[in-house]
């Protein structure tokens, strides 16, 4: 197989390389060891920064954030909820980080209006009494899952291609270029080499681990982030707690919910990362501050990614437990300049969500300046067309779309979310199109399914025995999918369970193992038969 | 005390999930005046299989053969669990009785009495249980000797796959077919009580029958999902039976299924006549120890609407389904009497991180703690009431998801549970 660029990862940052260079006319290979969005891009607020967090910590981040939500709220439209953001403090917030918010902000080129205490209590009754300064931003929401299958529908529709389950295994140097990039599927173990002219590492937390493959050492720290969902959205608004960014501070509505978080806990690695109990009730405790209905509130689902921060060289100050002042800018790594001297390979990681467009322009420009490629970047520019691929990850349109139709055989296979089987198949044949194979947890991400109160008990069994039905699944393939989808819905029910959630998940326990008995199954989905004890 | 109605009882059984229908019928059959009480709870889910000890050890995922020998083993390697209190002959007894008495009430269950069986799921997985509905019996049958089989479903019933179920078993099982009809009169999306309520009626067994004769071909057997009748089951099967010409079994299906739907309607119909007096779907609102150590129990809809007095309580409430327990943030609770419960540490230790972790989940083994004569127990074993009894999932020390245990649980708990009682009550009588 051959390129002229293979982007490894396919979160926001690979997707939008790859969009950047298609739309320049330069062919691209994206190689993901999972699925869009499997790390930080899908393990995130959804939030559009202002920039007005980082105003403190990261001027230079905080003036990219402004001009990007601004660019994105044009450009991809359809992906973002214009909310506006208040930064609100409560009594007892630190007095001299409040008086000097509305005027570093303006340095950074942000507009941060007071608000009066009365008036903010009439925009989001849900905020405490007991607040002490509020002001306005214009902080956005965006739909990550969207925003990528988007980008990489579009790059797609310009000539690049997109290999899920395919795990970078090693590289080819040779006279100091990579020849080629050998490429593992993980479904057949199959390994496959793919010819590039420029290989771009957009492994996000996993950058450090891939280019350590090729010979080139990249000191990260693994930041993990934690997040809540409550099962309905508590504000309008996205609100963030007005003082130094710590845990459990900002409230981001997100459709019918709303997404509590975050914290900042170093990780040896990314790659095995739980919510944690202590995390979330941190998080509850801080939020409640703010909005004391959050205390009481269900919450149906936690997940946590792993921010990919940069070690800078002398700045390892012991001083930073929790990582918050590391910088959230991100890095373009030139690997002819590192000891490795790689002509043909370069890192781009750190950044933000708000801020991947940028990062996407930077590292297509690097990639058409070593191609001798005369094509400016277009992305500023051109808006992201809203595809139909990407469309059932949005809250409420599925069951619209469902009312509306009316068809009587259209049964709904996931029944808290309203999905029918009409978009199931849609679903299928969009994954089809990426070169894949439609399992539980492929069609999960592409979809609302799961991801309802019941979170999965029901629509798991249904969602198999309809893809058995259809032919997508065979032998005991259903089984190991249904084991996998389940114990993946358990990492971010797992840390939630008191009160219903946890009568919720004892029905979920009673049903697939007490009746069938998917605990006993072996990987491969084989019982044995009955022992003598 | 509120001026209501008030009802006097030696026996009150709280929770209508397997364990309290239990305890109601085996103190009915004692001479126990008794009154239940209850939400509708999770006998609605109950997928009809009677499970007695389907693994152990359960972290090992051993599949149990003979469930009696197991249970021996159990006693010795987890003396604490519930089953620990019983004898094997006792635990006999009252499976026998509760099989006589589903006998007698025209929904016969069929068990091999040495050996477990091997139920197929409808995931296609292998189910190991002790008894099941005389509407399964073949199945087990089938798969053991690999008998060629239709298996039919449904256009519009979700969560059932012939095609899933024959995928699944084909590596052991090579003999099966499928098909897939429309359920006579049966348009849009289909539920299995409707699906059942209508085979009561002889018309659409005709033209279900109709409708699968011409695809049987050579095959031996034919297994649906579980929808034949709700009341006359007998009928419904030997109709679609000698209609077939072929033995015909249920399958069960995804939960909440008519499984749970006929014994809620075969206890409610048959414990009154029993002398039980059902308080179904009502809730105990409040509880109150008088002087004399009778319990007086505040009951009603959706508020105390009446006085229950009762000379002792057996506690079937079930697990955080069937809310007999509760949980917050800090810790579990009992949810009417408050007794203490028996419980992990912390909520670090409740659930492990692995869905389907093989030794289970440590808040499976929460619950109370009870004495030989299953009375709730708190600091150093001291029992709380003396006539506070409890029975079923709410015991603590057991995992009867992993263990397949259950059904078994429940009948046998309740069962020494009420003999415990009527113990008690007549100690009161003499005392007198």
């Amino acid at each position: 197989m051959q390129t002229q660029v293979l982007i490894i990862g396919a979160g926001i940052t690979g997707a939008g390389v790859a969009r950047d260079l298609a739309l320049r006319g330069v062919h691209c290979i994206i190689v993901e060891k999972q699925d869009v969005n499997a790390g930080a891009s899908g393990g995130n607020h959804g939030l559009l920064h202002s920039g007005a967090r980082y105003i403190a910590s990261d001027p230079a981040s905080a003036v990219e954030c402004q001009r990007e939500n601004h660019l994105l709220k044009h450009l991809a439209a359809h992906c973002i909820e214009a909310t506006g953001g208040l930064f609100v403090a409560v009594a007892g917030d630190d007095e001299n980080y409040i008086a000097d918010f509305p005027s570093t902000s303006r340095r950074c080129g942000i507009t941060a209006h007071e608000i009066d205490l009365k008036e903010v209590h009439e925009l989001e009754p849900a905020l405490s009494n007991r607040l002490i300064a509020a002001y306005a931003v214009n902080d956005a929401t965006i739909d990550p899952f969207k925003l990528s299958l988007d980008t990489i529908a579009d790059a797609q529709l310009h000539g690049s291609r997109l290999l899920r389950y395919s795990r970078v295994v090693g590289f080819e140097i040779v006279h100091g270029r990579i020849r080629a990039t050998r490429v593992k599927d993980e479904l057949t173990g199959r390994v496959l080499s793919i010819a590039a002219d420029i290989v771009v590492n957009a492994a996000g937390a996993w950058a450090g681990v891939v280019a350590a493959q090729a010979g080139a050492p990249i000191r990260m720290r693994y930041s993990k982030g934690t997040l809540l969902v409550t099962q309905n959205r508590i504000a309008y608004r996205v609100i963030n707690r007005l003082r130094k960014a710590t845990d459990g501070d900002i409230l981001v509505p997100g459709g019918t919910v709303s997404i509590l978080g975050t914290t900042s806990e170093r990780v040896a690695s990314p790659d095995v990362i739980y919510p944690e109990i202590h995390e979330v009730d941190a998080i509850i405790d801080e939020g409640a501050v703010m909005l004391p209905q959050l205390a009481e509130t269900r919450f149906i689902r936690a997940y946590c990614g792993v921010r990919p921060l940069l070690e800078e060289a002398g700045k390892r100050g012991t001083d930073d437990p929790d990582d918050r002042a590391v910088s959230r800018g991100f890095a373009l790594i030139d690997h002819l300049a590192g000891p490795e001297k790689l002509a043909n390979f370069v890192t781009i990681t750190g950044g933000k969500l708000t801020t991947y467009r940028l990062m996407a322009e930077r590292t297509a420009d690097w990639v058409c300046r070593r191609l001798g490629i005369q094509q400016p970047c277009r992305t500023h520019r051109v808006p992201l067309p809203n595809t139909v691929d990407a469309r059932w990850t949005e809250p409420g349109l599925a069951p619209n779309t469902w009312l509306r139709s009316h068809a009587p055989n259209d049964a709904l296979l996931c029944e808290c979310e309203m999905v029918p089987r009409s978009v199931v198949e849609q679903i299928v044949t969009t994954i089809r199109k990426q070169d894949g194979r439609p399992s539980l947890k492929a069609i999960s991400l592409r979809s609302r399914i799961g991801k309802g109160p019941c979170q999965g008990t029901f629509c798991s069994q249904r969602l198999a025995a309809y893809l058995y039905d259809r032919n997508y699944l065979a032998g005991s393939q259903g089984i190991v999918e249904l084991r996998a989808f389940l114990r993946e819905r358990w990492r971010g029910q797992q840390p939630l369970l008191w009160d219903t959630p946890l009568a919720q998940a004892e029905l979920l326990e009673a049903m697939h193992c007490g009746l069938f008995c998917l605990e006993l199954a072996a990987e491969g989905g084989v019982i044995e038969g009955l022992d003598h004890a | 005390m509120p001026d209501k109605e008030e009802t006097l009882c030696d026996l009150i059984v709280i929770g209508t999930g397997l364990a309290g229908l239990s305890a109601a019928l085996f103190a009915a059959r004692r001479g126990i005046d008794t009154v239940l009480v209850g939400l509708t709870g999770e006998i609605g889910f109950a997928s009809g299989l009677l499970d007695l000890l389907g693994v152990h050890p359960v972290a090992d995922g051993r599949m149990v053969k003979d469930p009696w020998r197991a249970l021996e083993r159990l006693r010795r390697e987890e003396p604490g669990h519930p089953y620990g209190k019983i004898d094997n002959d006792v635990i006999r007894k009252s499976i026998a009785d509760m099989l006589a008495f589903l006998a007698e009430s025209g929904y016969p269950y069929w068990c091999d009495s040495q050996a477990n069986l091997r139920m197929v799921t409808p995931v296609g997985t292998c189910k190991p249980t002790y008894a099941v509905p005389h509407t399964m019996q073949y199945g087990p049958v089938a798969l053991a000797q690999k008998t060629p089989c239709l298996l039919v479903d449904f256009e519009g019933l979700k969560g059932y796959s012939a095609i899933q179920i024959a995928a699944k078993l084909s590596a052991c099982h090579p003999h099966l077919r499928t098909l897939r009809i429309a359920f006579p009169e049966g348009r849009g999306e289909l539920y299995t009580e409707h699906m059942a309520r209508a085979l009561e009626t002889t018309a659409v067994r005709a033209t279900l029958i109709e409708a699968i004769r011409p695809h049987i071909g050579d095959v031996l057997c034919i297994g649906l999902p579980a929808i034949l009748g709700i009341y006359d089951t007998v009928r419904v099967l030997e109709d679609l039976t000698q209609g077939l010409g072929r033995p015909v079994f249920e399958i069960p299906t995804m939960v909440p299924g008519v499984t749970g739907v006929r014994l809620q309607e075969l206890f409610g119909r048959r414990l009154p006549a029993l002398g039980v007096r059902c308080l179904m779907q009502q809730r105990v609102w409040n509880t109150w120890r008088r002087t004399d150590g009778r319990w007086s129990l505040a009951v009603g809809q959706n508020t105390a609407e009446r006085t229950v007095r009762a000379r002792s309580v057996m506690l079937c409430s079930g697990r955080f389904f069937g809310k007999g327990l509760c949980a917050d943030r800090h810790g579990i609770r009992e949810t009417i009497f408050d007794v203490p419960v028996v419980q992990p540490f912390d909520r670090t230790l409740w659930h492990n991180k692995d869905l389907l972790h093989a030794p289970g989940h440590p808040i499976n083994r929460a619950g109370l703690a009870v004495d030989h004569r299953f009375r709730p127990t708190g600091d150093q074993g001291r029992v709380v009431f003396p006539n506070l009894f409890a029975a079923g999932t709410i015991l603590a020390y057991q995992d009867w998801v992993r263990q397949k245990c259950g059904s078994g649980l429940a009948i046998a708990t309740a069962y020494a549970a009420v003999a415990a009682c009527h113990e008690y009550l007549k100690e009161v009588e003499s005392a007198k």
